[in-house]
């Protein structure tokens, strides 16, 4: 931006007023844009404003993780990342389909939130420390629990992820998993020859042309792959091996915490409202008739829990009309209810053995 | 009076520039910091924890970031050598060859000049890496080329002298379970790049040569013929050395045009500069900090390119007139 | 032996002759005869390689032409591109070249942007990280050069200007743009830029990657247009300011007229480049044509295999508007040559 400010700086100015008026304008100008940032940065709260000025919420998602988020031959959009948008939608603007879809690469993703480009990162996006504290980004939690795996085509004949001795592996790159790689190749004493590649399709292009012996990112990721993407399931295996703990979650802009709050409660109130019982299809019919006080107060029944918010009593009952409880838009978009057919495991509810636990509503 | 306005304004312009500079430099800086990024090249001292695949100097995932920039630097410049040396030889015979008494062999000349300028370079690039790694064997059913030269999806294994015990012996490369070890490896990515960038190059430079042979009066070549010189002593003794003193200039922007171009090799994996600094910025949310590196290393190649070729122009002209300076 | 040295009959042209037509064949008979055209994966491979599969173009070609534009309005980005090369044919005409067709112009490119964009006209509304393929390829190229241009020109004066500081930072622009690849101007833009502006601020990456395209594209033609200008004799400013003109009376009617009619078939040549340097956009993430493909055979299991045939269908649409580019540069090398 400033080189193009030199270049119409190269015409002659007329005189020395005007030039002396035109850089004091500059100058004004210069000084407004950074009050106006500055005041960005600071005013908690902003987030939401600017979505309801939108009127619309902008989501970053992948460009295409089936499950998680891909578009289909229509432009519609499906997957668990991309049904936690449409209940943040519906949350703070009553209305799911209020949505602004940024298909965002791993090297974009970032930039993009915080530049501001985007309210929330909802990218099948690992929570990190490093990630969580040193890049002016915040995890508002989890929406599933995944780990890395490889997968390796059945014909070499692997079955732990410890033989892959002298491989050569694909990884995307901007993203963890090739760090996890080093770190697994260097405590298990094996040397494993790294081959990054910046978007997804060239990983799987390479892949499925037998360039690398093993290909290497979340297991959750890999099934779809494996699912999708091979064209012949049975020609490839995932291993065994989890060689890292991959929380994946909505992701927003550090020094916001009203937006975090929402965002992170939104996530509770999908868990709670599966351990209540609550559903789409129910969920009309328990507001009318419910007597569980906990059922009456996540519904807006008889207290108010979307006031500390900012948002109105009805935000929980919208959220689950549009899209159902955290079971349902699991079951819908990666569980038995689609084509990877994933095992809930850690990602159930603690009664059912899994670690997806909300704080109590209220 | 004129003068002084004159001057007044240029204070001005300047002034303009530093703010806007300043300005832009001081909202970035703003910015990250309220991100709880740092600004400023620490960065490059800290570990980088990733591997690459593809090096031709040490590296491992223990080292820094600064490291592996060079390392990536190193691989661009690597596989810039191979093509501008591939490229000025294939450039320079299908521009001869365009000018050659065969008609036929002067038209396939020009038809594969037609062919490689006018299809984008990354288009080039991207179906010569289709063709490898999609026509290439398996490792295990790699063509053997050589003795102990295999070709696959892996790349081409060379043998390649390494220092052992004994001291400099030939280490061979040897198939494992998976692919081959030992010796050296050169990989598809790195073939495909150079392979692309000579291509799309020597279309140019064949043209640089044959506009700069063209511009050789005719009534020299007629003279040396006339003289009893015989064609290809001419072609040697009396076009090719003028034509070279006309060539060496565009030949020098073909030159930094490859060593540019070679940036695309992101698109296909090849780890060079872009590459890494891709990597690294995704890494560490330096995004300001690695554009910046690289552009100061490209900037640096294009001058020292421009100067070695600028000498080389000047030395040839002084030879040629016989003015010392 | 001189007369048959010149001759076409040589022993080697025989050779040469008889392998050119042996390839030929061979070529012909893989991309035409033994050729799958329909859109049938089974038929594609069952080839073994023994033909080409153009099927993957047939069973892709709306993904590959138009990127993920919605389906059922994809006749919008269809009448653009027509609209766009109906332009560019008809202003390659002598015929056509009148003022009226820089109004066509300034028409054509705002319909376009309304009929791309939509949300109003009844038209639905498109985001820009939609818009794909080759509509993409050709908006990049036209509007890059239209507004490169004047850049372009601001950047040559600068730099042959009578400030030193101007000429300074002129030649510092250019030189910098020009020293570094494409790409770095590109991850410059999709990186850096977003860190410029204040938070909030809408700046999609399409028009990001313009400002690159047209920072590039200036800078390289910046120093054509210089060319030209050095090449105007000195004795015009001079009487030009003789008669008492401004400087910028006599740059507009007396210098760049004359300039810019000299350097056109350069000019067409920095078209050309740019043309080809769209298919970068990719590498930050915009699916002109290149990456359009990518998109539909890369991501497709079924026609993964194939993508060869695919990425020679768009080569060989490069190659058309390259080469008829090229040729119309060197005719028009002719007519300002006379």
């Amino acid at each position: 931006m400033g080189q193009q400010d030199h270049a119409s700086g190269c015409g002659v100015v007329p005189s020395i007023g005007q030039a002396l008026f035109a850089i004091v304008a500059a100058m004004k100008k210069l000084l407004w844009l950074m009050a106006f940032l500055f005041s960005a940065t600071v005013h908690a709260g902003a987030t939401l404003d600017g979505i309801r000025e939108h009127g619309q919420l902008a989501c970053g998602v992948s460009t295409g993780v089936a499950g998680f988020s891909a578009a289909d031959s229509n432009g519609e959009w499906h997957g668990i990342d991309v049904d936690f948008c449409r209940a943040l939608a519906a949350a703070v603007l009553k209305d799911p389909s209020k949505v602004r879809w940024s298909p965002l690469n791993t090297q974009q993703r970032f930039t993009a939130l915080q530049s501001g480009e985007i309210d929330v990162l909802s990218r099948n996006t690992s929570w990190t420390l490093g990630r969580d504290a040193g890049q002016g980004l915040v995890y508002a939690g989890y929406t599933y629990l995944d780990g890395q795996g490889f997968l390796v085509p059945t014909r070499l004949k692997i079955t732990s992820a410890k033989q892959l001795d002298g491989a050569e592996v694909c990884v995307q790159t901007g993203t963890t998993t090739e760090r996890n790689l080093a770190e697994f190749a260097g405590a298990n004493h094996i040397h494993v020859k790294t081959l990054m590649f910046e978007n997804f399709r060239a990983v799987l292009k390479a892949f499925f042309s037998g360039r690398c012996q093993a290909f290497t990112t979340d297991a959750s990721a890999l099934a779809s792959i494996r699912a999708y993407d091979s064209g012949k399931p049975d020609d490839y295996v995932v291993l065994p091996e989890r060689i890292s703990k991959e929380p994946l979650g909505p992701v927003v802009r550090r020094g916001d915490e009203d937006w975090f709050a929402i965002v992170r409660w939104t996530v509770f109130a999908l868990l709670e409202a599966e351990e209540r019982g609550i559903t789409q299809a129910n969920v009309d019919q328990l507001r009318a008739s419910s007597t569980d006080p906990s059922v009456q107060r996540l519904l807006g029944v008889s207290e108010d829990v979307g006031k500390p918010l900012g948002l109105d009593k009805d935000w929980v009952y919208r959220v689950i009309k549009s899209v159902g409880n955290y079971g349902e838009i699991f079951d819908r978009n990666v569980g038995a209810g689609s084509l990877l057919k994933l095992p809930r495991g850690l990602n159930a509810l603690p009664r059912d053995g899994g670690v997806m636990y909300a704080p109590p509503l209220r | 009076m004129h003068k002084h306005r004159d001057r007044l304004l240029q204070v001005g312009v300047v002034a303009l520039a530093l703010a806007v500079l300043y300005g832009l430099g001081s909202i970035v800086a703003a910015k990250m910091r309220a991100l709880g990024v740092e600004p400023g090249f620490g960065f490059l001292w800290q570990r980088a924890g990733f591997d690459i695949g593809d090096t031709r100097i040490a590296f491992s995932a223990a080292d820094s970031y600064g490291r592996a920039f060079l390392v990536g630097l190193v691989n661009t410049l690597s596989v810039a050598m191979v093509a501008i040396v591939a490229s000025v030889i294939l450039g320079g015979m299908i521009g001869l060859g365009q000018l050659g008494r065969n008609r036929l062999f002067a038209w396939l000349c020009e038809a594969y000049v037609e062919v490689f300028r006018n299809v984008p370079l990354l288009l080039q690039l991207l179906i010569v890496y289709v063709v490898l790694i999609g026509h290439l064997p398996l490792p295990h059913e790699a063509w053997q080329l050589g003795p102990d030269i295999w070709l696959s999806k892996s790349g081409l294994a060379l043998p390649w002298p390494a220092w052992s015990g004994d001291g400099l012996m030939l280490v061979r490369p040897v198939l494992g379970r998976f692919t081959f070890s030992g010796g050296a490896m050169l990989s598809p990515e790195f073939i495909a790049v150079a392979a692309a960038l000579t291509f799309y190059t020597s279309a140019y430079i064949a043209e640089t040569v044959r506009g700069a042979v063209q511009a050789v009066s005719h009534r020299q070549t007629e003279a040396a013929l006339a003289l009893g010189l015989s064609e290809t002593k001419t072609l040697r003794f009396v076009v090719l050395p003028q034509a070279l003193r006309s060539m060496i200039p565009p030949l020098a922007n073909q030159l930094l045009n490859l060593i540019k171009n070679s940036s695309l090799a992101v698109a296909i994996g090849y780890p060079d500069l872009v590459a890494i600094a891709d990597t690294t910025l995704n890494q560490t949310s330096h995004a300001v900090e690695c554009v910046i590196i690289i552009m100061a290393v490209y900037l640096t190649l294009s001058l020292v390119t421009a100067a070695l070729m600028g000498g080389w122009h000047a030395r040839l002209l002084r030879r040629q007139t016989g003015v010392h300076a | 032996m001189n007369a048959l040295r010149k001759a076409w009959l040589t022993p080697g042209n025989v050779a040469l002759g008889l392998a050119l037509l042996w390839a030929g064949w061979h070529v012909f008979d893989w991309a035409v005869l033994n050729a799958v055209f329909r859109p049938d994966v089974s038929a594609c491979q069952a080839l073994h390689g023994n033909g080409a599969c153009w099927g993957v173009v047939a069973a892709k070609y709306r993904l590959i032409l138009f990127g993920t534009y919605p389906v059922d309005q994809q006749w919008r980005p269809l009448l653009v591109t027509v609209i766009l090369i109906a332009l560019l044919a008809c202003s390659a005409l002598r015929r056509c070249q009148n003022r009226y067709l820089l109004l066509a112009w300034m028409i054509a490119l705002l319909s376009i942007f309304v009929l791309l964009k939509g949300g109003g006209f009844g038209l639905s509304n498109v985001d820009t990280p939609r818009w794909g393929g080759l509509p993409l390829t050709l908006l990049l190229t036209i509007i890059g050069l239209t507004a490169a241009l004047p850049l372009a020109i601001l950047l040559a004066l600068g730099r042959n200007g009578r400030w030193p500081v101007v000429r300074v930072l002129c030649s510092m622009l250019i030189e910098i743009v020009r020293g570094v690849p494409l790409v770095a101007v590109l991850f410059m833009a999709a990186f850096m830029f977003p860190l410029f502006m204040p938070k909030g601020w809408e700046f999609p990456s399409l028009l990001r990657v313009l400002i690159g395209i047209v920072l590039f594209a200036g800078a390289y033609m910046a120093e054509v247009v210089r060319g030209g200008l050095l090449a105007i004799p000195k004795g015009q400013m001079e009487a030009a300011q003789a008669l008492g003109l401004s400087y910028w009376q006599i740059q507009l009617s007396v210098i760049l007229p004359q300039t810019l009619r000299n350097v056109l078939p350069s000019l067409m040549n920095s078209a050309i480049a740019l043309f080809k340097d769209t298919s970068l956009v990719i590498i930050v993430g915009l699916f002109e044509l290149t990456g359009a493909l990518g998109l539909a055979v890369d991501g497709d299991p079924q026609w993964r295999p194939f993508a060869l045939d695919g990425y020679l269908f768009i080569a060989s649409i490069y190659w058309l508007g390259c080469f008829a580019l090229s040729r119309y540069s060197r005719a028009l090398e002719y007519t300002t040559a006379r």
